[in-house]
């Protein structure tokens, strides 16, 4: 968040501070449970007073986290919680406004308020509860669900393409993009408290597992066996290197992303790509985005991260403009302003 | 009309009222022109209204009657309600002008033609079999025909400026007609060209020149033998403006934020006729008006919504099509007891519809469109200027009563205008917020008003007031959600009943007349000056019948029955198949309530009123 009030004297606010008294009714192993975790973890990190955090949500399993939270929350209605939440940045941009969706919720019914919060680079923070499926309508394939999976809604399998979050926030112009797993509670918390510190909208998308109606959906890249070779951990600065030893790395060849390993052919670590997330031009953050197990490891961390001016600022500087070119300045001026007449 | 006097001199006719209508292509300036007629009369003392009726294509091919855009007002020495039935004169800028036109036309009225535009080309493109100058069938009416094209070329020989921008100036050629016809001043429309054209001085110097040889060419013809004098009316003292009704209905609204000390977040989608204000709000803002133009109407109702509940003015608007996509959000505001308003500029539906007439047929979705128990409260303007007062009203209600507030304006309402006498900010009501006072104790979210069943207010913000809400159901003053069913039905009850007290806080039903009687005229939002200027002609006739005009839809003002009661007939009035009386039967089952109503996308006309009336009389 780009306004971080000062109150240096008041104590230090903890995880507990951050705890609502409401009983968490998720499904017992369910991945919400680490993300809520990770967020009260999070939010002392940052120097926000309580009462200016607000916890927006549509509908759906995931939308159930404003009420575990002790901030502010609104629990509103399906796919409109990015709508919800611009309304309350635009008129109170001092707050921090978190919205949670699910994948259903960001990306079927809501997708138009979900690019268009992006487009507009509005200051708040999306997480997006992917799990692949919807779970609060007990288990249909969602926008997210790979091509062929049996669900209720698709007993022969589903036959669609599924949406990759990654691209559509890039095809939307989108800022921040981070990626995140619900089995890494430390990485998330990191990311919760960067993704506050960027000015614009921050978007970042959570694997989580839904235990009931897809279990394991992430788990070619959780596995304990797999991990290594299936999960890269960027950061700016760094090169992409992954693999138990850290072996492997990712490198252009033409225009495509490539892995190879260190020290065959002649590969050293100088021919690794270097993660640039400050890097305007998202050629490159598009294709980490698309990277998926087997072929590939699955890129996490914050992709991308680049400076944008946010849509309060812009319209902090046309209030301004507005002032400037008009010559009036409360209601009774403008009454009286251009063609009157009086009658006596 | 007079005869030219035997010197040679022409006649003068006073006049308590005139109606005029300009019509042409959508690319003739006919807006333009009537808005610069009704200038100049209201300053010189005029009572009017008017009533733009354009269609709905930006440009429809040149020549055809779909392409018409057309301008009526009518001006008076009296009180002038409407823009008037019929014109006395006519303005017809080329065949399809007139054949649309032909039917607002009084019988005997004047009908000055653009005779360059009649030729044969035109005339079948207009839909004429004849030439109807030719053919007899204007020999009902006072046909001046003006080579308005071609004098206005020759008028400005001279002036260096493409053919395409000197025939631009035909309108002002017209406009100058009317001024000598009515005895006008050019000196207001001169100014106005003079700053519309600031950077071009020779449009400005050509259009001031053909308003001139407009107004010396209707001197000189004999077909126009006389004046019109519609002297000043008398009017109320004070400061006066020119307002539409989109525009009070937005001034209305920052009127009331200034009162609250809040910011407006207005959240709209563009849509025909309510997008006039998101243009008005737009311009303002340094007053504290935020618009986002959203993605769509759900997004534009649901940002108004988080604006609202992060304590500023949440504030949308749309028309029926758009009220239809928002119902699921304004249910949200219900159930979550946020304060919201809603404007819908009814137009003629269902579906698109159409887009530019007006239709009051959306009082139902106001009142009943959202799935479940969800009341709102409910207003309707009835002038062009008093949206500025129920827009004010809607945001008082919205937020000392912690809930959705509907207001229903339309299309006749939001592009008509009319002079205003305008308020002074000190002089509108207060406003005064539920807001919840910190007492060491937890904060209550659904802790209510005893009085107005308003719940106590904390926004983010505010510290040691967190809290969750939501459109799950909710526990009474905790606010946790709760699915337990004896919870559930009073929670249901409290919402409705918040809702119906709202009638303690709104002014009673008052009636033009003897307050009992024979027959009682009923009607709603934006038919109150066809209303009104039929009853009132009817009273002077001697008739027993009353008017009562509802702006408070819901709840109703609390002696609406009693007042009823005490008529022997009732009849509701409306532009939709009876939605208003419908609701007032099940309102009020003992009564007997007849309905009258018309579903062309026009106003009432006053004549067709007072038939109507006048045969409920004689049962």
């Amino acid at each position: 968040m780009a306004e971080v009030a000062e109150k240096k004297n008041e104590p230090k606010l903890t995880k507990k501070d951050f705890t609502s008294d409401q009983l968490v009714r998720w499904c017992p192993g369910c991945g919400d449970y680490s993300i809520l975790s990770a967020m009260t973890n999070a939010l002392p990190q940052l120097d926000i007073p309580r009462e200016d955090y607000v916890f927006v949500s549509g509908i759906g399993c995931a939308a159930r986290f404003p009420y575990y939270m002790n901030t502010y929350g609104f629990h509103t209605i399906h796919g409109r919680g990015p709508a919800v939440a611009t309304g309350v940045k635009l008129a109170n941009p001092k707050l921090s406004v978190w919205e949670i969706q699910g994948d259903g919720d960001a990306l079927a019914i809501g997708g138009n308020h979900f690019i268009h919060a992006l487009r507009r680079n509005i200051d708040i923070n999306i997480l997006l509860f992917n799990n692949e499926i919807y779970g609060l309508t007990k288990g249909q394939y969602s926008p997210t669900s790979p091509t062929g999976l049996v669900t209720k809604s698709t007993p022969f399998g589903a036959v669609e393409r599924p949406f990759h979050a990654g691209e559509l926030v890039i095809g939307a112009q989108g800022t921040y993009y981070a990626r995140t797993i619900d089995t890494n509670p430390k990485l998330m918390t990191e990311i919760f408290v960067k993704a506050a510190k960027h000015v614009g909208t921050s978007m970042v998308e959570i694997l989580q597992n839904c235990v009931i109606f897809n279990d394991d959906a992430h788990g070619k890249v959780t596995d304990r066996a797999n991990r290594d070779d299936f999960q890269l951990h960027i950061e700016h600065g760094q090169p992409m290197l992954f693999g138990k030893e850290k072996q492997k790395g990712l490198r252009l060849n033409g225009l495509k992303l490539e892995v190879v390993t260190l020290g065959e052919n002649g590969i050293s670590e100088k021919d690794i790509l270097v993660h640039d997330a400050h890097e305007q031009d998202s050629t490159l953050h598009m294709m980490l985005v698309r990277l998926s197990p087997p072929h590939f490891p699955m890129v996490l961390g914050v992709v991308r991260d680049v400076e944008a001016p946010a849509y309060s600022h812009k319209l902090e500087a046309e209030i301004e403009l507005s002032r400037k070119k008009s010559n009036y300045t409360c209601m009774d001026d403008l009454l009286n302003s251009g063609e009157t007449w009086e009658v006596k | 009309m007079s005869e030219t006097l035997a010197n040679g001199k022409k006649t003068t006719v006073e006049k308590d009222k005139v109606v005029l209508r300009f019509a042409g292509d959508s690319g003739d300036g006919m807006q333009l022109t009537g808005s610069q007629f009704s200038f100049t009369s209201a300053l010189f003392g005029n009572d009017l209204a008017t009533f733009p009726d354009f269609p709905a294509e930006i440009r429809a091919p040149l020549g055809t009657v779909e392409g018409v855009s057309g301008f009526q007002v009518q001006i008076g020495q009296v009180d002038i309600y409407t823009p008037g039935d019929l014109a006395d004169v006519l303005v017809a800028m080329n065949p399809a002008a007139l054949m649309s036109n032909l039917r607002y036309a009084r019988m005997g009225g004047t009908i000055i033609l653009d005779m360059d535009a009649f030729d044969k080309r035109n005339i079948e493109k207009a839909g004429f079999k004849n030439n109807p100058v030719e053919d007899g069938s204007l020999d009902a009416y006072n046909i001046v025909e003006a080579p308005i094209s071609s004098l206005t070329k020759t008028a400005l020989e001279g002036i260096q400026l493409d053919n395409k921008s000197i025939m631009r100036c035909k309108n002002m050629f017209a406009l100058g007609m009317m001024y000598w016809l009515f005895d006008r001043s050019l000196s207001e429309t001169e100014k106005y060209l003079d700053s519309k054209f600031k950077k071009t001085p020779a449009l400005a110097e050509a259009n001031k020149k053909a308003l001139h040889t407009g107004f010396h060419f209707a001197e000189t013809i004999e077909a126009l033998p006389s004046m019109y004098k519609v002297p000043a009316a008398k009017i109320e003292k004070g400061k006066y403006r020119h307002i539409s009704g989109n525009v009070a209905t937005a001034w209305g609204f920052m009127a009331a934020a200034e009162k609250m000390g809040k910011k407006i977040f207005y959240g709209s989608y563009p849509i025909t006729p309510a997008s006039d204000i998101l243009h008005e709000l737009s311009k303002h803002k340094h007053l504290g008006v935020i618009t986002l133009q959203a993605e769509d109407e759900i997004a534009a109702v649901c940002s108004a919504i988080g604006a609202s509940y992060a304590g500023q003015i949440g504030l949308t608007a749309s028309s029926g099509p758009g009220i239809a996509l928002k119902g699921e959000a304004i249910g949200l505001a219900i159930m979550a007891e946020i304060p919201l308003i809603v404007v819908d500029v009814q137009r003629g539906g269902p579906s698109t519809g159409l887009p530019t007439k007006t239709e009051q047929a959306d009082i139902n979705i106001a009142l009943y469109g959202r799935n479940s128990e969800s009341p709102c409260i409910v207003l309707a303007a009835s002038t062009p200027s008093d949206c500025f007062e129920f827009a004010y009203m809607a945001t008082k209600l919205a937020y000392e009563h912690m809930t959705p507030v509907i207001l229903l304006t339309d299309g006749y309402l939001a592009n008509g205008s009319e002079p205003w006498k305008y308020p002074k900010m000190e002089e509108l009501p207060a406003i005064t917020i539920p807001v919840a006072q910190s007492n060491g104790e937890a904060y209550l979210p659904y802790l209510r008003n005893k009085e107005t069943l308003a719940r106590y207010w904390a926004v983010p913000g505010m510290a040691g007031m967190e809290h969750r809400i939501g459109g799950l159901e909710k526990q009474e003053n905790t606010g946790n959600v709760s699915y337990d069913p004896i919870n559930h039905e009073n929670m249901v009850k409290v919402r409705a009943e918040k809702v119906e007290r709202v009638a303690n806080y709104i002014p009673e039903l008052k009636v033009m007349g003897e307050g009992k009687g024979k027959l009682l005229v009923v009607g709603w939002g934006g038919t109150y000056g066809s209303l009104h200027t039929s009853v009132t002609e009817l009273r002077k006739a001697g008739k027993d019948v009353d008017q009562a005009h509802f702006n408070y839809i819901n709840p109703l003002p609390k002696n609406t029955e009693q007042l009823f009661s005490n008529y022997e007939q009732i009849v509701v009035c409306e532009l939709n198949m009876g939605q208003f009386a419908s609701h007032l039967r099940s309102k009020f089952p003992k009564l007997n309530i007849k309905s009258y109503t018309k579903i062309q996308g026009l106003p009432f006309t006053v004549t067709e009123l007072k038939e109507n009336f006048l045969n409920l009389l004689k049962d």
